[in-house]
């Protein structure tokens, strides 16, 4: 077998190297079960083995962690990767759906089905030290906006995981389309629900395949419910009760005032851990320590910016949760495997068997002071090259005599 | 005689001239504060320094030296072991007051989008001083803000640098001494909230043709006052033999101009009196305003936003001109597609440069330090080498420089403002907070103190009956 010994780049020019087996030497884990500095064998994709000196032989490739943290390739929180490659060009955005206007809510609408995985923004969030995200129907204008799941950032066209997850919008700012008030979301969500009993369907309020995925999802679907006021968060808890949904809060900024509900229910939260503002009259009781608080309850919470081309802001969110006392661990765990736990998909853990999207840190993942070195998706390394890292690049050179877009690459 | 008659001519054309400048003066006063000295920290200066295990004196408002020295025999010690001390952190784009918390329709008060140019508005008068996003900043570190119009408009209006302070009303929080900033915009935005109105501007080049004819227009009011003050002069330096009379004469004569709000604000950007701020993302874009303003005889003061000034980083610096820019945000809109997360550090790498790390957001306010943090990394991993005490400049002495108040503030040095930020920790991290804040020598935030922790109006009395 070839052996070769990877030198770790910077940040600039890396070769794509592909092999059947990678060895991580020296890797930091944040375990508390294995204190020291261990290695970790990848074969295929997976995880084969973790241990102290394993026979660099056996591996195709080594590349030394030198001591550095080794995590699963994060997760970027609810966004439109690959749905939207610039927030404002209408026309490159396929994340919601507007003016159509057969149905008053279209649960079938599936933005998967618009998954691009060739935007720049897939490579522009994995080199940052992300693995996956959870794909969102855009929420806003309807009370159902539609449904969507895990996504993979391995550039794959189908790279879909875990459950059918299914958004609600029951905020006041999206009641704005829903005749004005807030009550009016929970009117249709009951009609909604009536419908899927009887036999024939009402045409203008939900389209028979609508029904269908309603009727469905208690099966194997989630709800992500946005919602920030705690009274509707209350409201939430007791319609996802009454017709046994696995809901999901999604905003949440005054979720810690209804924890103690939250955690009887089972209901995780996603939000975003530096909304401190009264951005609205629904968001009153924001507070930076909402996370903590939350997570003393017994709420599993989860990480989320808001954002979709600069999600990668994400890790900086979840270490101010850190820095507003939640526990490191657990900020760590809602960045890898308890969003795959809530969602589905593969177990993201650095444990054997687990999928081998890995990052090698340059320090602590949640801090703003560091940077992903290296990521490794399906036991590969990344290349660690987007447009941003070509611009980069380009523009650090001389200007080439007949023009920067003579630049060598 | 002649005293009598003189008095008025002179008073006239003062009024003529300084009517604008004197409106809404600040009402600013410092508050209540101990001599105070601040051991053993970390102390970065603002200006490129480094002092370890250094002491910071502050008395009567501001910094009387650092090092060693003399104190006052009350004065009240903070021992800074294992923190940090830098100058109180600045943003030079803020758009708290004017687009305040909560965010309803009835506080949007931040563009007055209904003409390209309104360079006649002024952004204080927009300002509301209850938003509590100001004692959110300070928590942040965050000691003076420049508040702006937004960018629907060619010339969007004065901005306002104000001292971040609780006031009943925006005089009582402007910065003494600062000047007013005028907010310009390039690009998408004045063409798509006009070319959607089938109104100019629709296009970038109608963005340019109307900045020059309003630059004109602004042009032929300096020269009209310009004539007229000549006049006056000229008559009161004739004036010795005729016992004031020429004067009046030449007052009469000489009708003063029409004053004119919009071209107030254009000739005092003429004038450098006013400190142009240029919101423009484009490298191409921004070039051209360099030379629209090498044309009119102006300076721009800084960039705003600027995702591509990396682009053009050596010409940014050959100018004078700053680039006030984000660590990371991009791509929300097609001129901003081509942002890097390495553009401060690049922006600040040739000699003269002038990177600046604004936040345009309510929240980011709340984490200059942080953004810088993530800017320095970005920079030192594309190997640029970036210590703290150079990019903690980003958020203090370079923002003081563009808003004109660097004499003032924005750097820790004898006779300077003490605008004092003491932090738990190398403030360059996710982890750090400001425990202290000091305004003008006086304690306005305390982290382990409720009674040095603002609270709004707006926020007295709400979710009443919810225990936290």
């Amino acid at each position: 077998m070839k052996k070769l010994l990877i030198a770790l780049c910077a940040t600039l020019v890396c070769d794509s190297l592909w092999a059947d087996s990678l060895l991580i030497t020296d890797a930091k884990l944040y375990d508390p079960a294995t204190e020291n500095p261990i290695d970790i064998l990848v074969v295929d994709g997976f995880i084969e083995a973790i241990g102290e000196n394993l026979d660099q032989e056996n591996a195709d490739q080594v590349i030394d962690a030198a001591g550095r943290p080794v995590t699963p390739a994060l997760f970027a929180g609810i966004t439109a990767t690959g749905l939207s490659e610039v927030g404002m060009v209408r026309e490159s955005v396929d994340a919601r759906l507007n003016g159509l206007y057969t149905g008053l809510m279209h649960p079938e609408f599936d933005v998967r089905d618009a998954f691009n995985p060739h935007s720049s923004i897939v490579p522009v969030t994995r080199i940052e030290g992300y693995g996956y995200a959870l794909l969102a129907a855009g929420s806003g204008d309807r009370t159902l906006s539609g449904q969507g799941s895990l996504v993979r950032f391995d550039g794959g066209f189908d790279s879909f995981e875990g459950h059918q997850v299914l958004y609600a919008n029951v905020d006041g700012y999206s009641a704005r389309e829903t005749g004005g008030s807030r009550a009016a979301h929970w009117m249709l969500l009951e009609a909604a629900f009536e419908e899927v009993s009887r036999a024939d369907a009402d045409l203008t309020l939900i389209s028979s395949a609508g029904k269908q995925v309603l009727k469905n999802s208690r099966k194997n679907a989630l709800y992500v419910f946005h919602a920030n006021r705690a009274a509707d968060i209350h409201r939430v808890i007791e319609f996802a009760a009454r017709h046994r949904l696995r809901a999901v809060i999604a905003g949440g900024q005054e979720a810690w005032i209804v924890r103690d509900a939250l955690a009887g229910a089972g209901i995780p939260v996603v939000l975003n851990a530096l909304d401190n503002l009264p951005g609205s009259f629904d968001a009153l009781g924001a507070r930076l320590d909402n996370a903590a608080l939350l997570n003393q309850a017994g709420v599993t919470v989860l990480f989320t910016s808001g954002e979709t081309q600069n999600a990668r802001k994400v890790r900086q969110v979840a270490g101010s949760a850190v820095a507003h006392g939640l526990p490191h661990d657990v900020a760590l765990a809602a960045m890898t495997s308890t969003p795959a736990a809530i969602f589905g998909g593969a177990e993201r853990s650095v444990s054997v068997g687990a999928r081998a999207d890995l990052v090698i840190w340059s320090g602590d993942p949640l801090e703003v002071n560091t940077a992903a070195d290296q990521v490794i998706i399906d036991g590969q390394l990344d290349p660690m090259v987007s447009r941003q890292t070509l611009l980069l690049e380009r523009y650090l050179q001389e200007a080439p005599a007949f023009g920067r877009a003579y630049s060598r690459h | 005689m002649r005293t009598a008659l003189i008095a008025p001519a002179v008073t006239a054309i003062l009024l003529a001239q300084q009517v604008a400048a004197e409106a809404f003066p600040s009402t600013y006063q410092a508050r209540p504060s101990d001599p105070t000295i601040i051991e053993h920290a970390t102390i970065l200066t603002g200006d490129g320094q480094r002092l370890n295990d250094a002491s910071l004196y502050l008395e009567n408002g501001v910094v009387r030296w650092i090092g060693s020295g003399e104190t006052a025999p009350n004065v009240t010690r903070i021992d800074g072991s294992g923190k940090w001390v830098t100058p109180g952190l600045i943003d030079v784009h803020s758009h708290l007051g004017v687009y305040p918390s909560p965010g309803v329709d009835a506080h949007s008060d931040g563009n007055e989008a209904t003409a390209p140019v309104t360079a006649e508005v002024w952004a204080e008068h927009s300002v509301w001083p209850q938003d509590p996003g100001f004692s959110r900043a300070l928590a942040g570190g965050i000691t003076s803000l420049q508040i702006l119009p937004g960018s629907a408009n060619l010339f969007g209006g004065r901005g306002v640098t104000l001292k971040n302070v609780s006031s009943i009303h925006y005089q009582g929080m402007k910065f003494p001494g600062a000047p007013h900033g005028l907010k310009m915009a390039c690009g998408e935005n004045p063409k798509r909230v006009y070319g959607n109105r089938n109104q100019a501007p629709s296009t970038r080049m109608g963005n340019v043709a109307a900045y020059r004819s309003a630059w004109i227009k602004a042009q032929r009011y300096v020269a009209d006052w310009e004539r007229y003050e000549s006049e006056v002069a000229k008559a009161d330096g004739d004036g010795e033999s005729s016992e004031g009379g020429d004067i009046a004469a030449a007052l009469l004569k000489n009708t003063p101009p029409k004053r004119d709000l919009e071209l107030e604000t254009l000739a005092g950007a003429l004038r450098g009196e006013i400190l142009v701020h240029m919101h423009c993302y484009r490298a191409d874009e921004m070039m051209t305003i360099l030379d629209m303003a090498d044309e009119f005889g102006y300076r721009v003061s800084a960039f705003h936003h600027g995702v591509e000034a990396y682009k053009v980083a050596d010409q940014l610096a050959e100018h004078g001109v700053c680039g006030a820019l984000w660590a990371d945000w991009w791509g929300f809109k097609m001129e901003a597609y081509d942002g890097i997360q390495e553009n401060i550090a690049l922006v600040d790498r040739p000699e003269g440069g002038c990177a600046i790390v604004h936040s345009d957001s309510e929240e980011g306010i709340q984490r200059l330090n942080q953004e810088a943090a993530k800017a320095m990394t970005k920079g030192n991993r594309a190997g640029l080498n970036i210590p703290p005490e150079r990019a903690i400049r980003w958020i203090t002495s370079n923002a003081a420089k563009s808003l004109g108040i660097a004499h003032l503030t924005g750097t820790l040095a004898p006779g300077m403002m003490a605008d004092v930020v003491v932090w738990n920790q190398d403030p360059f991290s996710v982890y750090a907070k400001a425990e202290q804040v000091y305004i003008d020598g006086a304690l306005m935030y305390d982290i382990n103190d409720p009674r040095r922790q603002p609270h709004s109006d707006f926020e007295l009395g709400q979710l009443t009956g919810v225990s936290p």
